[in-house]
């Protein structure tokens, strides 16, 4: 931090880096801050989700970011590359594409990273179900590059509890599914110390219709129950917590979400010097990404959106968020148009450069109010914890399974968002532009529409590679994979990185690795 | 169909395809049950076979699709016309994000009924009646 360098206000008040009594930014247990100087010393990453179409037009996109000066990569991908099915599966029809980028096999990762340096480069990849598939194509495309695993940079969402909860791209049984993640978590600990396994994600939970103390503590309570699983498989806890990381929703309550985020810091802190005996000081610093509530969006005078991306984005950074995605006005009708995702990116700059929120750490710190909200986020957080210990006989990750097994997450979820929705109903909660203020913004807006083409261009690659690979290899590493994975004591990295470099699909290990593990059907709770 | 004046519509609700965004229907399960209905819920993943034999199983007088991945225009045809190869008169109605250049060819497809974002819990009860009373017609 450049101690001389004089921050003031715009009216030009010289202000200090923080005001207030301790503990402080920077100290245990972190409610105001993981680092003593925020923003000061360096502001939060801006980094942008993108993908689509085919692994080459995601390949164009990501490298205009990089030469428009971003450092940081965020994968989307299509629904059946998340499902962990083909292109060419009959579930798969109409989606190629559509919603992310679409990968089959490693070709099709070569192709997304291409003339892109993975050894500079962050990249985050949004896959839960088959996550360590992709993990293992990112790890093939690196070193065929000549990167080292050790050089690589980046974050996993690898959450596969809160898919059983909220966002419903699960594919396996919860049980052999965490010990996908614990794998991941091992594999990353030991050969790719710089790599975010896990991204243990909030966000999906409130989308789904949660109050923001059940996202809160659903969260935490998944980050626990990975901290669990992975003391299970023998690794200590300050060789992988360090890299947990998370990733919240900021909504519109202003004031709830910044006690969200304070409550959110100072839990995790506690809970792992105490409960889970970390000594290390970055095990305790709960680091977070934020993104902007998608769900408040709305479809009616979607120009307004801009407001409330506006005040969401800025509880995230009043929050104390290390990255913040901001959705796109457009986005309750479609995905973003490139013009819309430039407001979004602009919005994030304002709150950056124009309001003077990033010269002080924790500013609101020392309100009653924000203060009260802190402690009652925690308080509620702390009651449903008790829940899911009772649940799950003293340790928090049975209780999550059990929670998840007996539908009380969706249940508890489902009611919240009925009860919202109620609200709105009545007129007792007002959403301007849909149940007041209703004049006006009638024009149609510009929409992004995807090339219906890809579906075909993909289907002739996938159909290509297959044509030309060895299929006695394939089938080989298929056999290895479904073999270790009756063994519960095998690490499946190696398995399947050996798999997806003989160009085994990604449909392929997800159905040689079902046959052991099973599929999850959820039982349909209302 | 020979039921009673009086008993109360029976729709199957479902997720057509890979989509998991499941809030708004179940938010949806439970208005046309506060308005009297019998919801038979099947949640996510269904296919169109799926629903048709629910349809046939439960004696359903309606079904209720949601979609957010914008698969509507193939998937809800899909599921009129099935319903019409195995000889059911039921209506479909369709929950989420249709665009309002897609509401026409919806309409020439069959589709019944189409609820987008902002609808009330009346909006949902009233398009669902008004789709089983327009049976046959």
């Amino acid at each position: 931090m450049d101690e001389k360098k004089e921050f003031r206000t715009m009216s030009g008040v010289p202000v200090a880096s923080v005001y207030g009594d301790g503990p402080l930014p920077g100290e245990f247990p972190y409610t105001r801050g993981i680092h003593s100087g925020m923003y000061r010393d360096r502001l939060w990453t801006m980094r942008m989700f993108a993908g689509f179409g085919t692994a080459e037009d995601t390949n164009i996109r990501f490298k205009d970011l990089l030469r428009a000066g971003g450092t940081g990569l965020s994968t989307a991908f299509d629904m059946p590359t998340l499902m962990g099915r083909d292109s060419d599966d009959e579930w798969s029809i109409g989606e190629v594409g559509r919603a992310g980028v679409a990968v089959d096999t490693l070709d099709d990762m070569i192709d997304l990273f291409a003339d892109i340096d993975l050894g500079q480069v962050s990249t985050s990849m949004t896959i839960n179900g088959p996550a360590a598939i992709l993990l293992a194509m990112y790890v093939a495309v690196a070193e065929q590059g000549g990167v080292e695993r050790s050089k690589l940079n980046g974050t996993l969402q690898n959450d596969i509890l809160k898919e059983y909860q909220a966002q419903k791209e699960y594919i396996f049984p919860p049980r052999p599914s965490v010990r996908l993640v614990s794998d991941v978590v091992s594999f990353t600990t030991h050969e790719m110390p710089r790599w975010n396994p896990i991204s243990i994600s909030g966000y999906h939970i409130r989308e789904a219709g949660s109050t923001a103390a059940q996202e809160l503590a659903f969260t935490l309570a998944n980050g626990f129950a990975y901290v669990e699983a992975a003391q299970a498989a023998g690794l200590n806890v300050d060789d992988f917590a360090p890299r947990l990381s998370f990733f919240f929703n900021s909504h519109s309550d202003f004031f709830e979400e910044i006690g969200k985020f304070r409550a959110a810091r100072r839990i995790w802190a506690r809970w792992l010097r105490d409960r889970y005996g970390a000594q290390d000081e970055r095990s305790h610093k709960l680091r977070f990404h934020t993104q902007t509530a998608g769900v408040s969006l709305t479809a009616q005078q979607p120009e307004i959106n801009i407001a409330r991306v506006a005040i969401q984005a800025l509880a995230g950074v009043i929050g104390g968020t290390q990255s913040l995605h901001t959705d796109s006005y457009d986005e309750a009708l479609a995905l973003p148009t490139e013009d819309a995702a430039r407001i979004a990116l602009r919005t994030q700059q304002i709150v950056a450069h124009e309001t003077g929120a990033t010269s002080v750490a924790d500013p609101l710190g020392g309100s009653d109010y924000v203060e009260w909200m802190t402690d009652e986020m925690e308080r509620q957080a702390e009651e449903i914890f008790n829940h899911l210990e009772e649940l799950g006989d003293g340790s928090i990750l049975e209780g999550v399974y059990v929670g998840i097994e007996n539908g009380w997450f969706v249940g508890e979820i489902a009611d919240a968002a009925y009860r919202f929705e109620r609200e709105v109903n009545s007129g007792e909660r007002l959403i301007v532009g849909v149940n007041s203020f209703t004049e006006g913004g009638d024009e149609e807006i510009d929409l992004l529409s995807i090339d219906p083409g890809t579906e075909e261009t993909q289907l002739k690659r996938l159909e290509e590679i297959k044509q030309s690979r060895d299929s006695d290899s394939v089938e080989k590493a298929l056999n290895r994979l479904s073999v270790e994975a009756s063994d519960p004591e095998i690490n499946l990295m190696p398995a399947i990185i050996e798999a997806v470099k003989v160009r085994a699909t990604e449909g392929e290990i997800v159905q040689a690795l079902e046959s052991v593990f099973g599929t999850y059907v959820e039982k349909a709770f209302v | 169909m020979n039921k009673k004046e009086n008993a109360p519509i029976r729709i199957v609700l479902a997720k057509l395809g890979l989509d998991g965004h499941d809030r708004g229907l179940k938010v949806v399960a439970r208005m046309l049950r506060d308005a009297g209905m019998e919801v038979v819920y099947l949640g996510l993943r269904q296919t169109t076979e799926m629903v048709v034999t629910a349809v046939e199983q439960e004696d359903a007088d309606a079904v209720g699709i949601s979609m957010h991945n914008a698969g509507h225009l193939t998937l809800a045809p899909r599921i009129v016309k099935a319903l019409e190869d195995a000889g059911l008169d039921v209506p479909v109605v369709v929950g989420g994000i249709v665009p309002e250049s897609d509401l026409e060819a919806m309409a020439e497809a069959g589709v019944a009924g189409v609820l987008g974002p902002g609808s009330s819990a009346e909006d949902v009860a009233t398009c669902v009646r008004e789709a089983v009373a327009a049976r046959g017609e």
